[in-house]
């Protein structure tokens, strides 16, 4: 339980700084980098290295290289859709969702697993 | 009040601080908690599915919906006060933030890629370190790069 409050804490206060760093920054498409940010695993690498050690976790970085690509390939096809069709933002990036999920686990049955 | 930082004469990189005013107080709260809930599922997932498979979720595209959506809002609020057409101006820069979204993932890769490659071997905080540096470095060069093509 304090385990998972902790990834609660610390993935809120990381995401929430990659956020404003995001707000801040211009131009948009530098801003947009940060949307990128690897806040999630800087939150929670550092309790996962404590709990179950070095090469767990090197073995979730490994994945994370697909879990990336995947991002790639939603952003560019969340980005493609804005600028041709002009649909609300957030309506895009909640649909394709699956889009991303998909994506990574095509990757991880085809390449690791 | 700006703060301009010059990459090459042709681009400048902003740091506008008082665009920190212009987030709500809800909408840091909406960040926080779905920041804390998205890393407490991942942690989860790896615990019932096991690393490789939770990996994934590591790269998670947390901020992205959140951010992008608040982009088209502020952008589209701007130019309505401007006359423009705001829903459209809104939904452009969107794309844009999003393009950059995109670019942004190769230097996630090169996070991992250290991450993978060193972690077994080497003291925790240092890889950590040097893959955040090498997230920065991949971007801004990708970036660059995209802007000078």
């Amino acid at each position: 339980m304090i385990d998972l409050l902790l990834r609660f804490l610390f993935g809120g206060v990381i995401v929430s700084a990659f956020a404003v760093l995001g707000d801040i920054f211009r131009p948009k498409s530098f801003a947009g980098l940060f949307g990128a940010a690897p806040s999630i695993a800087l939150a929670t690498l550092g309790l996962t290295i404590a709990h179950k050690g070095h090469i767990y976790a090197a073995i979730e970085a490994r994945s994370m290289i697909a879990g990336a690509v995947a991002f790639f390939v939603y952003a560019s096809v969340a980005s493609w859709l804005l600028m041709r069709f002009r649909p609300p933002a957030l309506a895009v990036t909640l649909v394709l969702l699956p889009l991303w999920l998909g994506t990574g686990l095509a990757l991880w049955a085809i390449i690791l697993r | 009040m700006g703060h301009h930082f010059k990459v090459t004469d042709a681009m400048r990189i902003e740091a506008n601080l008082s665009a920190v005013k212009a987030v709500k107080p809800h909408e840091y709260v909406i960040r926080f908690v779905f920041g804390g809930l998205v890393t407490v599922m991942a942690g989860v997932i790896a615990k019932y599915y096991g690393p490789v498979i939770g990996g994934l979720f590591l790269a998670f595209p947390a901020i992205f919906p959140a951010s992008a959506t608040l982009i088209e809002k502020h952008e589209k609020q701007k130019k309505q006060r401007a006359g423009f057409d705001g829903a459209r101006r809104g939904r452009a820069a969107a794309s844009v933030d999003a393009a950059g979204a995109a670019l942004g993932t190769f230097g996630l890769m090169a996070f991992a890629l250290i991450v993978w490659q060193y972690l077994p071997a080497h003291r925790a905080w240092l890889i950590l370190l040097l893959a955040a540096l090498a997230w920065f470095v991949a971007s801004m060069l990708l970036w660059t790069l995209r802007k000078r093509i």
